[in-house]
């Protein structure tokens, strides 16, 4: 047996211990989804990259198999204040907030639980007071069958966040979601969503990953995001955590007849990040926009994972991501694009593209598309380049120096997708953190 | 201002400029003309500062400075400006913003302070005006999706609002249609003052219908054939490169058979 799969069935005193602080009290349902996640994952183990293992052929996870990341303590007092939250994560007047320290939910730092049309509360609470709704929902997108990760998060689901939009509402202000991770080592949080936006509904909804201090952490999210006909979301998901840091997540969305979804996936500052998105265009008419931007340096590793499922007609996919690769890093893009038998008239493009600043930065990307049906418009593409000499001579001749050329260029490269955010507080923390981020490129 | 003394330039191992002498002084218009591939850009980009040239020898005094030893980029803060032929396009990059950038680039070697916000847009608009810009293609990306008549206009806007003392307008002409061509000549003739200096590279003379040049010069194969006054394009005009190169040829002849 491998020593990964070792340290899987580790997992099962810790699991143990978290389960007898729980109270199972309405929610015994919750209770046999974590003991059969656990056995699940206990029986996947931790992904390698061995041969047929497309899916983390690029990205090592040993550290965090090797790091012995147990869950938080329970009953400890958050050492955060509103002050680090307002400042680690966008912010704006009006939002509805929920705070998550170390995977545990912070009603000191959040939003009083809302009920008026729209209900913002924290997944442990709504299991039981909301339970025909979440237990429809919870697992069903994100199922634990095959992803060791999912089902990790799975066994020790515990806090997160549930939003529930009836039907017809509409929230103009964001519900932000922050999940923060403090300075204790080793620790581990896995953090849950759940969104189901009712017909015709409409949301923004801002998941922020920060850390306060610089130990090793390990983040393991899962979001699920039901769109029933008509609904529409614009889903931010920011991952900024620590150098020190290892963060995976999951996000699956399925979307009714003429729902859309737009996320913007924006990845800066961890060890490791994978996010794996997979949405499923399951009604006619369904669309969705995917963008993504990623910058890494030194060591970092960033790889994104994304599905989409044409599996109706007339679905609509848009997927553009970018990254600027520097140091030794290494960034990975995978696109898949199934469109599936009968889902005529499936209009999808993907695109990847990689700034490379450096000799040691690598980049693998492979978009891939799989079509089953004839009537259809796909293309895709991915480029990995270095900066245009003749651009920076461009700059130089208008008295730009080198490195300020380099930079302008750099910027403009991330400007496009950040031009993409539709959200003010969003684009203007993004810009600042890539300029920021990106000064000395 | 500007004296070019031998200058050989060649590009991964070819040689184009074979030994260019030209002076240029303040207060002037020179016309450089030559067919395809005579060099007429490669002595713009050389005296640009373009790494991709390699000068191989020769001379080049600017305000009494080797220019030569200067990066790209302290060239443009002492006032040499180059309107490329190919304008490259930035993308993600606000057109507003960088020239910003640069003229406060060129402020702070000059050991002035940034210019305020205010006072750059009304500079700005000021210039737009005078050179008859779509004022929307100052927020978008510079040169991206611009049609090749806009980007010679955001050439021109960029000489304007930066101010230089010597400016290079390498076939700024090509790609305008003729009211185009018109504006951009009345906008460089505003700019014109005694102490500056303008040099167009052309293949066509009919940019010199508007800016009138004060000496016109010939470049055929990386070498200056011909100098003369504003009478040398016309004359260019009627008998084409290909009787200046015969002419030229004949005395070469001359000289070498005598």
């Amino acid at each position: 047996m491998s020593p990964t799969a070792t340290r899987a069935s580790d997992y099962q005193a810790q699991f143990e211990a978290f389960e007898s602080g729980l109270s199972l009290n309405g929610s015994g349902w919750l209770h046999q989804h974590r003991k059969a996640a656990l056995a699940r994952f206990q029986e996947l183990g931790f992904p390698t990259a061995r041969r047929g293992n497309e899916a983390w052929k690029y990205t090592n996870v040993a550290p965090i198999a090797r790091g012995a990341f147990t869950s938080a303590a329970n009953g400890q007092e958050p050492s955060v204040t509103p002050a680090d939250v307002r400042r680690l994560a966008p912010d704006a007047r009006g939002w509805t907030r929920l705070v998550f320290v170390d995977g545990r939910f912070a009603g000191s730092l959040s939003s009083p639980p809302r009920n008026d049309g729209v209900r913002v509360a924290n997944l442990a609470e709504a299991a039981a007071t909301d339970r025909d709704l979440v237990e429809r929902h919870l697992t069903r997108y994100a199922g634990y069958d095959d992803e060791a990760f999912t089902a990790l998060n799975t066994a020790f689901l515990r806090d997160g966040a549930f939003i529930g939009l009836e039907r017809g509402q509409t929230i103009d202000d964001a519900v932000h979601l922050v999940f923060v991770a403090t300075g204790r080592e080793a620790t581990a949080a896995n953090p849950r969503v759940l969104i189901v936006a009712r017909e015709e509904s409409r949301a923004t909804i801002v998941e922020s990953y920060v850390s306060l201090g610089d130990a090793a952490r390990f983040t393991n999210a899962v979001t699920e995001i039901a769109l029933e006909p008509g609904a529409t979301v614009d889903h931010y998901r920011l991952a900024l955590e620590s150098p020190a840091t290892y963060h995976v997540g999951l996000t699956r969305a399925s979307l009714g007849r003429d729902a859309t979804l737009t996320s913007a996936s924006i990845t800066l500052g961890a060890a490791l990040v994978r996010h794996d998105l997979g949405v499923s265009l399951d009604g006619p008419g369904a669309s969705c926009r995917l963008n993504g931007l990623y910058a890494t340096r030194d060591r970092q590793h960033v790889d994104n994972h994304t599905f989409i499922d044409h599996a109706s007609p007339h679905t609509t996919s848009r997927q553009y991501y970018k990254g600027v690769v520097d140091g030794e890093s290494r960034a990975v893009f995978s696109g898949r694009v199934l469109v599936r038998p009968g889902a005529q008239h499936a209009d999808a493009q993907q695109a990847n593209r990689n700034l490379v600043l450096s000799q040691g930065a690598e980049v693998d990307t492979k978009p891939s598309l799989e079509i089953f049906a004839d009537d259809v418009r796909c293309s895709h593409g991915a480029t990995a380049g270095h900066l245009d000499e003749d651009a920076v001579f461009y700059l130089r001749s208008r008295g730009l120096d080198e490195d300020m050329a380099r930079g302008v260029l750099v910027r403009g490269f991330v400007q496009e997708i950040i031009d993409t955010i539709g959200l003010n507080a969003v684009r203007a923390f993004t810009t600042r953190l890539f300029a920021a981020s990106l000064a000395g490129a | 201002m500007l004296e070019i003394r031998n200058l050989h330039v060649a590009i991964g191992g070819t040689e184009i400029l074979k030994g260019v002498d030209l002076t240029v002084n303040a207060g002037e218009v020179h016309a450089i003309m030559g067919p395809n591939g005579s060099g007429k850009s490669t002595l713009t980009n050389v005296l640009a500062g373009n790494p991709a040239y390699q000068v191989t020898a020769g001379e080049v005094r600017y305000q009494g400075a080797d220019l030569l030893a200067m990066p790209p980029e302290i060239r443009a803060r002492e006032g040499l400006f180059l309107a490329f032929q190919y304008p490259v396009e930035l993308p993600g990059v606000r057109n507003r913003e960088f020239l910003r950038t640069a003229v406060n680039a060129i402020r702070q070697h000059r050991s002035l302070d940034p210019m305020e916000l205010k006072d750059f847009n009304k500079l700005l608009q000021e210039k737009i005006k005078l050179m008859k810009m779509d004022s929307s293609l100052v927020k978008r990306s510079v040169n991206e999706g611009f049609s090749g008549g806009e980007k010679k206009r955001n050439e021109m806007l960029q000489m304007a609002v930066l101010e230089p003392r010597l400016a290079l307008l390498d076939e700024t002409d090509s790609g305008l249609d003729i009211d185009a061509l018109k504006t951009v000549a009345e906008g460089v003739n505003q700019l014109k003052r005694p102490d500056n200096a303008i040099v167009i590279v052309t293949h066509y003379q009919r940019m010199l219908n508007y800016i009138i040049p004060d000496f016109v010069h010939v470049l055929i194969d990386g070498r200056i054939v011909r100098s003369g006054g504003r009478e040398l394009a016309l004359e260019l005009e009627s008998q084409g490169y290909e009787g200046i190169r015969g002419d030229v040829a004949a005395t070469a002849g001359a000289e070498a058979g005598g």
